[in-house]
């Protein structure tokens, strides 16, 4: 298969009616099994006790939250070199999906740290630069609002989405980099998890869950894009005929 | 080399005569230094430890909020179009109106800083190393204000959504400042807070111009 085929929009709506009910059921899926294994199989935490059952909505919120932006930036790229036409569209489509997951992770995660570390929340690398995350996809979804031309919208909002990536490194590698509040990396490094299994296979299932129902979303929103783009279109068409 | 002093030239004129050149940015330092201690309370030693930081901010602002000159008029008179035709690459010129705005005020400002630092109980040692760190960040900080002020030149009333978008971006150069001109890690002046900052200003050096003349291009097409 061929990502260029579907640059054509009709092609894509195809796609779409036809991929919709298997993404959006698996999500459910993934979601409901990972919710129950870390909500009702999984054993409290020694030391954390029930309240680390925050972990499985918080840390795949951090995950996909990175991971939405990175989608951002990457079809940024491809509108910027390859001309696609249902790439700006897509970064657009999934910057507020990416603002949502960025402020679970920001709110979880208070709420976690308010019985574990005894405060809501403290200015160290980790938390800051999710914090900037959030903003960054705020600032895009503004420019989208403050350009009415769709076209020059769309060139600003590349530029905005690629100098703003800059900032997904520094979120991943900052527990390394500083002394941070926020604990390491245990799940993505080298030699392994560090996680016990009954913690880590349900994160891995909401994980995938909510990657999956971020393409979801992504989908019917695209969706939304392109007809609201086509209806756009036939009214300039209705108002030039008339 | 004659076209980038011509650059530089007429931007610091202009700023000289328009009267929106480094006396209203160190009027505006000036102001947020006397308000802030009036909203804090006169406490010299809480005012000492909190001096660089508040510095920085007022800095930062003065910054951000002279960045609509860099490109707005030009943009609006059509000057800038004439200046995409001439010699110098459209990345050249960004730089040029970059730096020139870092002459008209990041520069005077960090010159200042020391003087209006006395009103916030300065530490006279901390002199050295936050003039140094303020002259270098602001350049970073007048570069990326240069990148938001592009990305935000055809919209009309852009200046809540250039902090919006640039604020963000100055958060490692707040950081980094305020460490390089709090004496952490000693009164060393090249210490590794001031050299990551030198860091963010190089970088900044050579990317804005070009993702600031690509926003440019897509307002002028």
């Amino acid at each position: 298969m061929r990502i260029e085929k579907y640059a054509n929009p009709a092609r894509f709506l195809s796609l779409q009616k036809s991929v919709q009910p298997w993404l959006t059921g698996s999500a459910v899926v993934l979601i409901v099994v990972g919710l129950y294994l870390g909500l009702v199989v999984a054993p409290p935490d020694y030391q954390q006790g029930e309240t680390v059952r925050i972990m499985f909505i918080h840390v795949p919120a951090a995950w996909t939250a990175m991971m939405t932006y990175t989608f951002m930036a990457a079809c940024s790229i491809v509108a910027i070199v390859m001309r696609h036409p249902l790439a700006d569209m897509a970064a657009k489509a999934a910057a507020p999906f990416g603002a949502v997951f960025a402020f679970l992770a920001l709110a979880t995660g208070s709420l976690w740290g308010k019985p574990m570390w005894g405060t809501w929340w403290v200015w160290d690398a980790r938390l800051t630069s999710t914090f900037v995350l959030f903003l960054l996809y705020l600032g895009y979804i503004a420019v989208w609002q403050a350009i009415e031309e769709p076209s020059r919208a769309a060139a600003i909002a590349r530029i905005v989405a690629i100098v703003g990536f800059i900032n997904v490194p520094i979120i991943k590698f900052s527990v390394d980099w500083w002394h941070s509040l926020h604990q390491g990396e245990s799940v993505f490094r080298m030699g392994g998890p560090t996680i016990y299994p009954t913690i880590l296979w349900p994160l891995l299932v909401m994980g995938l869950g909510y990657t999956v129902m971020f393409a979801a979303l992504e989908f019917s929103a695209l969706r939304t894009e392109v007809l609201a783009r086509r209806i756009r279109q036939m009214e300039i068409a209705e108002a030039q005929g008339s | 080399m004659s076209v980038l002093a011509a650059l530089i030239r007429r931007d610091l004129l202009l700023a000289l005569r328009q009267g929106t050149g480094a006396g209203t940015a160190l009027g505006f330092f000036l102001t947020v230094m006397v308000l802030l201690p009036l909203g804090i309370g006169p406490d010299q030693a809480l005012l000492q430890r909190i001096a660089p930081g508040a510095l920085w901010i007022a800095l930062l602002l003065s910054v951000l909020l002279s960045s609509d000159r860099i490109f707005q008029a030009d943009y609006e008179d059509g000057s800038l179009e004439l200046m995409t035709m001439g010699p110098a690459a459209l990345e050249i010129v960004v730089t040029m109106k970059g730096l020139a705005h870092w002459l008209t005020t990041g520069l005077p400002l960090a010159i200042a800083a020391p003087l209006l630092g006395f009103l916030l109980n300065l530490d006279p040692a901390l002199i050295g190393p936050l003039v140094v760190a303020m002259g270098l960040g602001s350049v970073a900080l007048s570069l990326l204000a240069s990148l938001g002020a592009a990305v935000t030149v055809g919209i009309r009333r852009g200046g809540l959504l250039v902090a919006l978008l640039i604020l963000p971006l100055y958060v490692p150069v707040v950081i980094f400042g305020v460490a390089a001109s709090s004496g952490i890690g000693g009164l060393d002046i090249a210490t590794p807070s001031l050299l990551i900052l030198a860091a963010i200003a190089l970088v900044a050096l050579v990317t804005v111009p070009f993702a600031a003349a690509a926003a440019l291009r897509a307002y002028m097409h």
